[in-house]
């Protein structure tokens, strides 16, 4: 049996030779499931508290755990890159929003919110990153396909479930601001008032 | 938020739209651009004045956005077809809140705005949510995975050869080399244009032969489909003939032409 010195480094290793993800189920195997997952995880943060301060973290995602390098260096490394990565358009990104949050959707639930037609190629480019995907289809007519995130959109973002999306601006809020009771605003969305 | 939220509802707004939001028609195109759409429009026009979203001034934000789709008409249709709906919208909400209304009905709940209202609202959660994704650290954007580099050759895996696979591989060339030896020796020995000549001769001599006596079962399969191809080239060249007077009627081959001899 390792120690656990040993064991907190092998962990180190696997992790670092992964550029995906690597989940707690695999990480056990590296000691044949000798270990079980609280002590892992245990292991897990001493790693994490001792790569702090490093240009190197170590983060949790959808997916597992994965080394990473921090934010604030990207700005350099992408001085030695040829082209830098690309943002989405705007549409893109509102497009990612109404999906993640009120999934599952379909094409027209996205331009119903948007109230503009969405393109194609908005839909190809988020599949293609494999940030969305097709999960089922609505039984109405022409059977349009419903739309969600991927685990890959969590692991991308650092998220490791939906509830860590930022949370969505209180529409409840600009109702309260107003004195006279204002239309009965049918939107249920967070009557906390 | 809307702090000089003074746009009364059925009544004249009273904050007069500035004139600073006109756009030279030039740099229109470019400030449309920026928008995602009539819903995101109308926010900017709203959010701009500083108009309560709750209770929109509908008069003066129709006459300014219709001035807006009407530059855009002339200059990008296809944009302004998600425009013009808009428009249509809005006009309609307009016209509703002129209409006089009976006086036990009650305001609020037919506030036709109220769905304008709420899609607006809607959108602008989505939005913002959109902001705080775009925020985010992204995989490949903002941060990049590491994988420190392993040694993989030689930790890669190579197949397994043990003595019988040579052996076994050796045994299928020599199989091989002897098929293709065989069909190359037959090639010689079993021309198809031997046979042809062969069944013409015989043709020659006999005028009709009945399909059966061309064959010689005795001689191997390997005559039998030579011989059939020879008859195939026969009569695609149109040297024979072959005749079939009912299905599983006996079938006759003959010479095409009386040949001088």
């Amino acid at each position: 049996m390792n120690s656990p010195f040993e064991a907190k480094r092998i962990l180190e290793a696997a992790l670092l030779a992964s550029p995906e993800p690597v989940g707690l189920t695999e990480l056990k195997r590296l000691f044949d499931d000798e270990v079980d997952s609280d002590h892992i995880r245990g292991l897990l943060a001493e790693l994490k508290e001792e790569w702090s301060g490093r240009a190197v973290e170590l983060v949790s995602v959808a997916s597992g755990w994965r080394f990473q390098t921090r934010v604030e260096f990207q700005g350099f490394i992408e001085r030695l890159q040829q082209d830098k990565p690309a943002r989405y358009s705007r549409a893109v990104m509102e497009t990612l929003a109404i999906i993640a949050y009120r999934q599952p959707v379909t094409r027209g639930d996205i331009e119903n919110i948007r109230g503009v037609s969405v393109s194609g190629s908005i839909i190809q480019a988020l599949e293609g990153r494999g940030w969305i995907e097709v999960i089922a289809y609505r039984e109405t007519p022409g059977r349009p396909a419903l739309y969600a995130t991927t685990r890959k959109f969590l692991d991308d973002l650092g998220l490791r479930s939906l509830e860590e999306l930022p949370p969505l601006e209180e529409i409840a809020k600009t109702i309260q601001v107003e004195p006279v009771a204002p239309p009965q605003t049918q939107e249920a969305t967070g009557t906390d008032g | 938020m809307s702090v000089t939220s003074t746009a009364r509802l059925y009544g004249e707004p009273v904050i007069e739209l500035p004139l600073d939001l006109y756009i030279p028609p030039d740099a229109l195109e470019v400030f449309l651009e920026a928008f995602e759409g009539p819903l995101d429009l109308l926010l900017y026009l709203i959010r701009k004045e500083n108009l309560d979203i709750l209770d929109i001034p509908m008069a003066p934000l129709t006459r300014q956005y219709l001035e807006y789709v009407e530059i855009m008409r002339s200059k990008n249709l296809e944009l302004a077809a998600d425009y013009l709906v808009m428009a249509a919208m809005l006009i309609e909400i307009k016209s509703r809140l002129l209409l006089p209304k009976p006086p036990a009905a009650e305001p609020l709940e037919d506030d036709p705005r109220a769905e304008l209202v709420r899609r607006l609202l809607e959108y602008e959660q989505m939005k913002k949510a959109a902001q705080a994704l775009d925020a985010l650290p992204q995989t490949g954007r903002d941060v990049i995975a590491i994988s420190v580099w392993i040694e993989k050759t030689l930790s890669e895996r190579l197949p397994d050869v043990h003595p019988p696979d040579l052996a076994e591989a050796w045994r299928g060339l020599l199989h091989r080399a002897r098929l293709s030896r065989h069909h190359h020796i037959s090639r010689e020995e079993l021309s198809v244009r031997e046979h042809m000549s062969a069944i013409l001769r015989a043709l020659r001599e006999r005028r009709v032969l009945e399909f059966g006596e061309l064959f010689q079962p005795e001689k191997g399969v390997a005559v039998l489909v030579v011989t059939f191809l020879a008859l195939l080239e026969l009569a695609r060249e149109l040297l024979v003939e072959i005749t079939q007077s009912e299905c599983f009627a006996p079938i006759y081959v003959k010479l095409r032409h009386e040949q001088p001899v």
